[in-house]
């Protein structure tokens, strides 16, 4: 019975050494992609920084003025003014609906036939 | 083997002998017992060594893992989730609305080994066509001097970089940078400051602030603790961008040597505003001018907001007309002697242009016309002492609290001496300096209902409270006061309709650096408050000699020059605020006010 018991730890051993070393390997794996990852997430972070300074940047009131003046003719923007508040009774009401029409039209009277007549 | 405790043969020689044989026993037992005990003894020595030697290798290992542990060099854990927070070393400056003021971008800077350098000739040359300001001659000298360092330039764009990395010598080597940068350009640099590098590695350079809120604010933007969230400012890029444009027109039409503008929230004491001109581009700050016969005002660097302490001149006449309504000495109504040329002592009080108002006007008329003499003649009735202390509290004896670094040097200019002689020309805002902000703090103080509030440039969050320095019907009625000096006295340029402004104009003769003034020469003010029937706001106009000689007759007085220009700003800032133009409250005709 002895040796039975001995062999079988011995293989359970050798399978325990394999198990840690494959999850070793695994570990460190894993561990270069989470860096590569974050040096990624770094990398697209300042990538964020830079395109926010540049919407700041193309964002700028001078330029905005300038494309504002420039394209006057297409926009017509002016700067605000107060002449440009309005009251609430400029304002129109919704125009009144129309009855709908329904395809089922009552018709009330009698048909005569042409052959009454005669 | 076992001994037995009564061996016969012992026993009965024992016996015959006529000992006593329980004896035998008894030493047998003894020597049994010892034996046994030395059995026992040894057992425990030896679980005692095991223990001992457990307990060893037990903190042996702690003591073990401490040592590598403290002799380790430190590393940053891989496998926990990367922190946002220390990406930037700097926070970003925004304004109110969260539109970026001053951010951070990562350039390069170029360093050389020229020891390592292949060809140091060649390589200074090229870097001379890549950078206009680097001197070819210069470079190679100190490539070939035998230091083993140089910096060439602190930041890089990527396309020079990629040139840079073009002429492929294996001396030119690149460090990161991360650099500020203002988007907007000129806007508002009066009060970002700038920044420019502290101390500088290779790998790093520290980024630190020279100026405005940037050095006064410059523990907070690089605390790691703040995780990098941005500074909020009070500032409001629209009005502000609105106000420099509309300043620069104003100071460019009627030819001034420099602008100001202020525009406050009176309730919370918020500076949606403020503009300096001439201006700079913060990010590419202009060295400050060393030249010892320039004023400080020659420098676009200056901020003639807060930094410009000047002589305020008639601005300051509600002042004393506001305190002398506390006390109960006036009301709006009580005739007070005006009669010019007022003469105290040695001392002659003029009104503009040798006019005379008198002999007796009231007090609204007082404001409305700015009459030097009504005012000294309430000025008087106030006395000295309180006329102090009123100013105090309205803090016109400290440097304004604002967060800018440039505030706490600016104090206002006082009289050494207090007699009854610089009581009346303090009224009339003359012997004392004070900056445009001072005036717009105490100016907010009126509109708030007579509650003084600190000024401030970061957003506030939630409602302030303030120091009370007059009642509440003293500011309405000086309020009144002002809107009348709009729509009848010497400001009827800086009507808007639909925005009741109420204001008071001051032109001031500059001093000259010897002693007295110049008769040419004024600093033109506005300061004004709207709407009237509902204060809000309060905007403080500065012009630095202006004249308007659109006329025939050259015009140099605030209600010419600064008045239309802050009417101006005005009308078109107050939409951008959401602000409604409104109809004034018409008067009760005779039928309403007789039915009531």
């Amino acid at each position: 019975m002895r040796p039975v018991l001995y062999v079988l730890s011995f293989l359970a051993l050798i399978a325990l050494g394999f198990w840690a070393y494959r999850e070793n390997y695994a570990t460190q794996a894993a561990l270069k992609e989470v860096e590569g990852l974050q040096r990624q997430i770094v990398g697209l972070r300042e990538a964020l920084t830079v395109q926010r300074a540049e919407w700041a940047y193309l964002n700028r009131p001078d330029r905005l003025r300038e494309l504002a003046t420039a394209n006057f003719d297409r926009l017509g923007l002016m700067p605000m003014e107060p002449s440009q508040f309005g009251t609430a009774a400029q304002v129109a009401y919704p125009a009144a609906k129309l009855p709908e029409i329904s395809f089922t039209t009552d018709i009330q009277g009698t048909i005569g036939s042409g052959a009454e007549g005669l | 083997m076992r001994t037995p405790l009564r061996p016969l043969a012992r026993i009965l020689q024992a016996r015959q002998e006529g000992l006593n044989p329980d004896s035998i026993e008894k030493e047998n037992l003894k020597q049994r017992h010892e034996v046994l005990r030395e059995k026992a003894r040894g057992r425990a020595q030896f679980r005692l060594l095991i223990l001992c030697a457990s307990f060893v290798f037990a903190f042996g290992a702690i003591g073990a893992r401490m040592g590598l542990m403290a002799a380790t060099e430190p590393v940053e854990p891989k496998s926990s989730a990367p922190g946002a927070e220390i990406l930037a070393q700097r926070a970003d400056i925004t304004d109110r609305n969260g539109r970026v003021l001053a951010t951070n971008i990562t350039t390069h800077a170029v360093y050389a080994h020229p020891k390592v350098m292949v060809d140091p000739k060649g390589t200074a040359q090229k870097l001379a066509e890549i950078f206009p300001e680097l001197d070819a001659k210069a470079l190679e000298r100190r490539f070939t001097d035998g230091r083993s360092f140089v910096w060439i330039r602190k930041v890089l764009s990527p396309e020079q970089m990629q040139k840079v990395h073009e002429i492929g010598d294996p001396g030119l080597l690149f460090g990161p940078r991360e650099m500020r940068l203002y988007p907007n350009g000129t806007l508002a640099a009066h009060v970002l400051g700038g920044t420019s590098f502290g101390a500088e590695g290779v790998h790093s350079a520290e980024v630190i602030g020279v100026a405005g809120i940037e050095k006064a604010m410059d523990v907070r933007l690089r605390d790691p603790a703040q995780g990098g969230k941005p500074l909020t400012l009070s500032i409001d890029l629209t009005l502000q961008s609105t106000i420099e444009e509309v300043l620069a027109a104003g100071m460019g039409m009627l030819k001034a040597k420099g602008a100001a503008a202020i525009l406050m929230d009176a309730r919370t004491g918020e500076i949606l505003a403020m503009a300096s001109l001439p201006t700079f581009d913060p990010n590419d700050r202009p060295a400050p001018i060393v030249d010892k016969n320039a004023e400080p005002g020659d420098s676009p660097l200056f901020n003639r907001a807060v930094q410009g302490v000047y002589e305020l001149g008639s601005t300051f006449k509600i002042f004393a007309v506001a305190q002398a309504m506390e006390l109960g000495l006036v009301n709006p109504d009580t005739m007070v002697d005006a009669n010019a040329p007022m003469i105290w002592g040695k001392h002659r009080i003029n009104e503009f242009e040798g006019h005379n108002y008198g002999p007796l006007l009231s007090v609204t008329d007082v404001i409305a016309k700015s009459s030097n003499v009504g005012t000294a003649h309430i000025a008087l009735m106030i006395g000295p002492l309180r006329q102090q202390a009123f100013l105090k509290s309205l803090g016109f004896f400290d440097p304004t609290p604002v967060e800018l670094v440039e505030a706490p040097g600016a104090k206002p200019l006082l009289p050494k001496k207090w007699p009854e002689i610089v009581t009346i020309t303090t009224s009339y805002g003359h012997g004392m300096s004070a900056s445009p902000l001072h005036l717009a703090a105490a100016y907010a103080a009126i509109a708030n209902g007579g509650v003084m509030i600190k000024p401030t440039l970061v957003k506030r969050d939630g409602p302030t409270t303030g120091v009370r320095v007059m009642s509440e019907k003293t500011a309405l009625d000086s309020v009144k006061m002002l809107r009348r000096v709009v729509l009848e006295g010497t400001a009827t340029l800086g009507d808007v309709p639909g925005y009741e402004v109420a204001g008071k104009t001051g032109t001031a003769e500059k001093p000259k650096k010897t002693g007295g003034y110049y008769k040419d020469k004024d600093v033109n003010t506005f300061a004004s408050i709207f709407p009237a029937s509902n204060p809000q706001y309060v905007l403080i106009v500065t012009l630095d000699e202006p004249k308007d000689d659109t006329l025939s007759e050259v015009r140099s007085t605030a209600g010419w020059t600064a008045v239309p220009v802050a009417a101006e700003i005005i009308r078109r800032v107050a939409p951008l605020m959401g602000l409604r133009p409104k109809l004034e409250p018409v008067a009760p005709d005779a039928v309403t006010a007789a039915s009531n």
